[in-house]
């Protein structure tokens, strides 16, 4: 078992690192106040060929793979979780076409979506909650050569970004019938609608996306009619939730680091803070959190770039980085005392944002569920 | 046009600790960047061989770990680098340095241009680059704000206090650079990808043609025989006004004892 990264894998962390501390740290505080993505930060990441990390060179990416895409979403989110986030639902976008597209839907949209031409997304959730996918009432109907799709998504992220987006809906009559479609800018009848306010993850939109009549060519269909839960649910399983714990470790390691560097400046009784135990243990609890974060994050994307199966190891990873990552911000606002609050202080910012991580890509229950059912079974 | 760049490997300033004891920087276990005017320095490079064609190869002396600077330098877009790493190096003062480097860039020849970070994080000498220039016999700028070539014609504009100047000139040349004459662009994962397989050179004090006295710390001019601390002034002065005279009075106060070009560079 070798825990040490490869030379092009620590050339990779170097290359995400560079970008999120000499690039995308001057757009934090703007981003904040905007509650937007600037446009050239999101060139820039596509100019740097973070788009295309996990789609094949033969479309015209990288094809670096799972842990490679956990190194970049960990560096981006660590200076900017909401980059780190919009990243990650891209890259989630793009699985479905990847993963179960036909050599037509690989070669009309893979090169695109690798240069950052194109911006993808899934849109599962509905307003009937996103933990029941089969509970959507988004459905489709066939007319002549196209599908007709009428329904609402809601808390899609990169919802106004993107533009070839993963829909999963219901066929009309057939209510088991679960199909996933591409919608792109040449479908009529989508669009984005109300656009989210959240406490956190500022610049990376959440909003609905609505389709009235919206046509769709069969030929968007990704896999075939009733395979939609099934690729659905591997990319949320596969690549969602790994995104959020790379957006987890991002902001773990943002805390620690932050925490250590004031509990090394911060005196009292003429010596740092950090010489108490009382600090040294919150810290010691931090690093923990961090590593075991990692351990499973790491062991969990290696599996997937080794084409094993590895759902619950995603779900372990996942549940633990994401509830640590609030465990951490806390901690790094406890240090600060009464200046972690303050809003000109990026720990409150680690705070509001790790709150997102639970519910995203399936609550801490869910991956409860997930690794519960398979504990027992393997132990029974 | 065949370009040099010169690196240096620089203990990241965010992790700068001393040594109570002796005062200087402490390297082992510090995590090492490259020195912020260089990537500068390799950004032009790489603009000037976009503009007219060639190659552009990333140099340094250090230890062996100053190969991964170097293939950073690779992974934004160095054609190729080399390395000169020997322990005879050790310990070598700028003109030592500089005689290594010089050594090191015959065996890279010909070259038209050379291009070095105006000055290093961790020393601030300001001297290796015009130590080079001067030992190849070859016109050098410093602080170096444009850089262009048409035709046969060098133009190249320097930062003075009151203005800047602009040269043309033969080459080969040398020149330094700073920080405001461009933004280093990152590493594209593409060409990280493509760095491994670029050529990495190592030259040794026997490969470079050198001999020890000429080198390292036996080839060294000078040495720093003392250090005296800082003396830390008691209390302060409180200047009031409105924020213009305010920075007035800082800026006369920063130009009056000796601060002044190297906030323009």
């Amino acid at each position: 078992m070798n825990f040490k990264l490869n030379e092009d894998q620590e050339m990779l962390r170097k290359a995400a690192r560079s970008f999120a501390d000499e690039f995308l740290a001057d757009y934090v505080s703007n981003i904040e106040e905007k509650d937007e993505m600037p446009k050239e930060v999101i060139e820039e990441a596509a100019a740097r060929d973070f788009m295309g990390i996990t789609i094949p060179e033969e479309y015209g990416g990288l094809g670096l793979g799972h842990l490679a895409r956990m190194i970049l979403l960990e560096e981006l989110s660590r200076v900017s979780a909401s980059l780190g986030m919009l990243m990650q639902v891209w890259h989630l976008g793009i699985h479905p076409i990847v993963r179960f597209g036909n050599e037509e839907q690989k070669m009309k949209y893979l090169p695109r979506l690798a240069t950052g031409e194109l911006l993808a997304g899934l849109a599962v959730t509905e307003s009937t909650g996103g933990s029941d996918p089969t509970a959507i009432q988004t459905e489709a109907v066939r007319d002549g050569d196209d599908y007709v799709l009428n329904g609402r998504k809601v808390f899609i992220t990169s919802s106004h970004l993107s533009n070839v987006v993963g829909v999963l809906a219901k066929m009309t009559g057939e209510p088991q019938s679960f199909t996933l479609f591409i919608l792109d800018k040449d479908c009529p009848g989508w669009r984005p609608g109300r656009q989210e306010k959240k406490i956190g993850f500022k610049g990376s939109n959440t909003g609905d996306l609505i389709m009235e009549d919206c046509r769709v060519p069969a030929s968007n269909i990704i896999g075939n009619i009733g395979d939609g839960l099934k690729v659905g649910l591997n990319s949320i399983g596969e690549v969602g939730r790994a995104g959020m714990a790379g957006v987890s470790l991002g902001l773990l390691s943002a805390s620690l680091e932050k925490a250590v560097k004031f509990s090394n400046e911060r005196t009292m009784g003429g010596k740092p803070i950090n010489k108490f135990q009382a600090i040294q243990f919150k810290i010691a609890d931090m690093y923990m959190d961090l590593e075991i974060s990692r351990l499973l994050a790491y062991k969990a994307a290696v599996m997937a770039d080794e084409g094993m199966r590895c759902d619950t190891e995603m779900s372990m990873a996942k549940y633990y980085s994401s509830e640590a990552s609030i465990r951490c911000a806390k901690a790094a606002c406890d240090i600060h005392g009464s200046l972690g609050y303050m809003m000109e202080n990026p720990t409150q910012r680690f705070l509001r944002d790790s709150f997102l991580t639970i519910s995203s890509a399936g609550t801490t229950e869910i991956q409860q569920m997930v690794v519960g059912r398979a504990a027992i079974k393997q132990f029974s | 046009m065949e370009i040099i760049v010169c690196i240096k490997q620089v203990p990241d300033p965010e992790h700068l600790q001393l040594d109570p004891h002796t005062g200087t920087i402490i390297r082992e276990g510090v995590p090492t960047i490259i020195n912020a005017a260089d990537k500068h320095a390799l950004e032009l490079a790489l603009q000037l061989r976009q503009k007219n064609g060639g190659r552009v190869t990333a140099i340094s002396m250090g230890p062996p770990s100053a190969a991964e600077a170097l293939k950073e330098a690779l992974a934004m877009g160095a054609d190729m680098a080399a390395l000169a790493s020997d322990r005879a190096f050790a310990g070598a003062d700028t003109l030592a340095t500089s005689a290594t480097l010089v050594a090191l860039i015959h065996k890279l020849k010909p070259f038209d241009l050379v291009i070095c970070g105006y000055s290093s994080l961790d020393s601030g000498t300001a001297q290796v680059g015009p130590q080079v220039a001067a030992i190849l016999r070859i016109p050098f700028f410093t602080a170096v704000q444009k850089a262009d070539k048409s035709a046969d014609i060098f133009q190249v504009e320097v930062v003075m206090e009151d203005g800047n100047l602009v040269y043309e000139t033969t080459l080969p040349a040398l020149l330094t650079v700073g920080r405001r004459i461009n933004r280093p662009r990152g590493i594209r994962l593409s060409e990280a990808k493509k760095a491994r397989s670029k050529e990495l050179l190592t030259f040794d004090l026997q490969s470079l043609g050198l001999t020890p006295d000429t080198v390292g710390g036996k080839g060294s001019k000078l040495s720093m025989v003392e250090k005296i601390p800082l003396s830390v002034g008691k209390g302060a002065e409180m200047i009031i006004g409105e924020p213009e005279e305010i920075s007035g009075v800082i800026y006369g106060k920063i130009r009056n004892i000796g601060l002044g070009i190297q906030g323009g560079i």
